[in-house]
């Protein structure tokens, strides 16, 4: 009833804006369905990270109970995870980590993209192809000769054997050289006039006009990172070592998983990950390239 | 400011040569356009200049140096290119400042050759916007200003007119003058338009199929075209081409009408005349063609009037107040001195 009365003293405008929006033609059944379909989709994604949030605030003896809302919610688990010396120890190791390789995919995948796409060279077309056909070699398979590398090198248990494999990925590089097609060769030809050379130019010109395709690079990378699981888990031995998803993984004993601790620790470890987006999105922004062109 | 000389260019893509030898001398100072229908090298020639194409053989010289081997930053040239390709993510100043990059100046020099250059192109007050909050001819006179910049001995520029509107093209294509006129640089100008080539340049190189087809003054291509192809290429109409057959001091076109051009011929050479619409009047005593007018298109001072008779159709320009009107007979003819006789196997003017 309030609400009605609320209603009845908008302002004059915003009562327009109501009447506007009541007369506009009714929605037709295409419309509906595909509503439909987004809103099922949005239910998906939005359940399993409820569901964490939830399970994060119940007891031990509630955990199997899917309820949605914990029946005497609580934050000790919060309180155990942080004040657990190890998980902080995980959280650094994962930030150092996605932050290094993510660091060194945006540079590498772009520099080689950039080679493979602005310059001609015998074997060219040889090497993209290379590059590409990595892509379908599953994880899974190459952990083995990974493991078999670490181990002759003298790089288990280290940050160096959890970040070599992915320093540089065939998927941003093949990213990168697609955008790079999008840079029109008058800008590099322009500063090579200039005098800049071709690193120069590489760094000065053509990164800077390719910020969308970085920034969605930056985020792929930087979550896969975060939440890789089975090459950490594998190359790591000692717990001081191990990132968040290994970790939190370990939770709990030989009989029981504690599925609450492992929730709030999932719970916390998605803020990086938030953080992460909110940066580089604001860079995905599309037709920045073209404005140095004809008008 | 330098001399420039190309000697026995070529270009060669694989076995495809698209450049067939290119000799020309520029002078210190001289606005030299390059003009031709697409394809025809002019691009290349300039490209090559530049240092953006490597040269198949030949030689380029710039201000007494052979500059084959040089990088583009060390030819001493600047180069304004078609969609002006100036750095989106960099304010105006900054773009300027790039032409600077390898300039052994200090900071507050650079500075002082910014503001001079935008003070000249008149655009001190657009230094800190970005090339997306500029006009078409605000970011050509960017693009201009980066090469200014750099007082290189040869300026180049890449058709910078073509993507800009009828107006602001003619309005340019003054400026681009006037400031050759300010600052007396060598001038490397290439355009696929006629008019933009007639109005700015000193001399006209004009180019088909990867050869110079003549080089010569605005003045030079007009009234002695080398060829057909340069008499067909430079003046808006094309020149009109009759056939016709050589009878000692007559000659007799193909609709039967005789005429005496001022010149020997051969008995029985068949020879092609050339005749610019602008030479052509309207009832002639001697005409070289008659016909009915098919089409008339009014340009405001001048009309121009499309005859059709036995010898095909032809145009003339007459003056806009003439009257001449569709359906009209009209008897066409030229004085002897606006006759332009060609080979007709090689095309080549006769002299």
């Amino acid at each position: 009833m309030t609400a009605v009365s609320d209603t009845s003293e908008l302002p004059s405008v915003k009562a327009e804006t109501v009447l506007s929006a009541r007369s506009r033609k009714p929605a037709n059944l295409g419309q509906i369905l595909r509503w439909l379909l987004l809103f099922l989709g949005g239910l998906l994604m939005i359940a399993p990270i409820t569901y964490m949030i939830s399970t994060s605030l119940k007891w031990p003896h509630e955990i199997y109970n899917v309820n949605l809302i914990p029946e005497e919610p609580t934050i000790e688990n919060y309180t155990y995870v942080l004040e657990d010396g190890r998980f902080y120890l995980w959280f650094v190791n994962s930030i150092i980590i996605a932050v290094i390789t993510t660091v060194s995919n945006l540079f590498f995948d772009s520099l080689v993209g950039y080679t493979l796409c602005k310059f001609r060279f015998p074997g060219r077309y040889i090497v993209f192809i290379a590059i590409l056909s990595t892509l379908m070699i599953p994880t899974e398979m190459l952990v083995i000769p990974w493991y078999m590398m670490s181990q002759s090198f003298g790089w288990l248990d280290s940050y160096w054997g959890i970040m070599f494999p992915g320093l540089m990925t065939a998927f941003g590089t093949f990213l990168m050289k697609q955008f790079f097609e999008s840079v029109p060769d008058d800008f590099l030809e322009a500063a090579r006039i200039d005098g800049l050379n071709e690193f120069q130019i590489w760094w000065k010109i053509a990164m800077p006009l390719v910020k969308p395709a970085l920034a969605a690079l930056a985020i792929f990378v930087f979550l896969g990172n975060w939440t890789a699981f089975l090459w950490p888990l594998i190359v790591t031995n000692s717990v001081e070592m191990y990132t968040v998803p290994v970790g939190l993984s370990g939770f709990g004993d030989e009989v029981d998983v504690a599925w609450e601790l492992i929730m709030t620790g999932a719970a916390i470890s998605t803020l990086p990950t938030l953080v992460v987006f909110l940066i580089f999105q604001r860079f995905i922004i599309r037709g920045v390239v073209m404005a140095g062109l004809k008008g | 400011m330098a001399k420039l000389s190309l000697k026995k260019l070529t270009k060669s893509y694989g076995k495809v040569e698209v450049l067939h030898g290119i000799d020309l001398e520029v002078d210190d100072g001289e606005f030299v356009v390059f003009v031709g229908p697409s394809g025809c090298g002019k691009s290349t020639s300039l490209r090559m200049i530049a240092g953006l194409e490597e040269i198949t053989s030949g030689e380029i010289w710039i201000g007494g140096r052979k500059v084959n081997d040089l990088e583009p930053k060390d030819r001493d040239i600047a180069m304004v290119f078609q969609n002006y390709a100036i750095y989106p993510h960099m304010s105006v100043r900054k773009n300027i400042a790039f032409g600077l990059w390898n300039a052994p100046l200090s900071k507050a020099e650079k500075a002082a050759r910014i503001e001079e250059v935008a003070r000249i192109l008149d655009m001190s007050e657009l230094l800190e916007r970005k090339p997306s909050q500029l006009s078409g001819g605000q970011r050509q006179r960017v693009a201009i200003g980066r090469a200014m910049v750099r007082n290189p001995a040869v300026f180049l520029f890449d058709e910078p007119l073509s993507n800009l509107d009828a107006q602001l093209r003619t309005q340019m294509r003054l400026e681009i003058k006037k400031l050759h006129q300010q600052v007396g640089n060598t001038i490397i100008f290439v355009t696929h338009d006629q008019v933009e080539a007639m109005t700015l340049a000193d001399r006209i190189v004009i180019m088909k199929d990867g050869h110079i087809q003549q080089v010569g003054t605005p003045e030079d291509v007009f009234h002695a075209p080398a060829n057909t192809f340069v008499a067909q290429f430079i003046g808006a109409p094309s020149m009109n081409m009759l056939n016709v057959t050589g009878a000692g001091d007559e000659i007799s076109l193909s609709s039967g009408i005789k005429m005496q051009p001022g010149r020997q011929t051969q008995t029985g050479q068949p020879l092609l005349l050339g005749v610019r619409p602008d030479d052509l009047s309207v009832d002639d005593q001697n005409p070289i063609v008659t016909g009915k007018v098919v089409v008339r298109e009014p340009l405001g001072s001048e009309t121009l009037i499309y005859v059709s008779g036995p010898q095909g159709e032809i145009v003339a320009k007459v003056p806009g107040k003439s009257g001449v009107k569709v359906g009209d007979e009209v008897k066409l003819g030229a004085t002897p001195e606006a006759l332009h006789f060609f080979d007709t196997e090689t095309g080549d003017a006769l002299v």
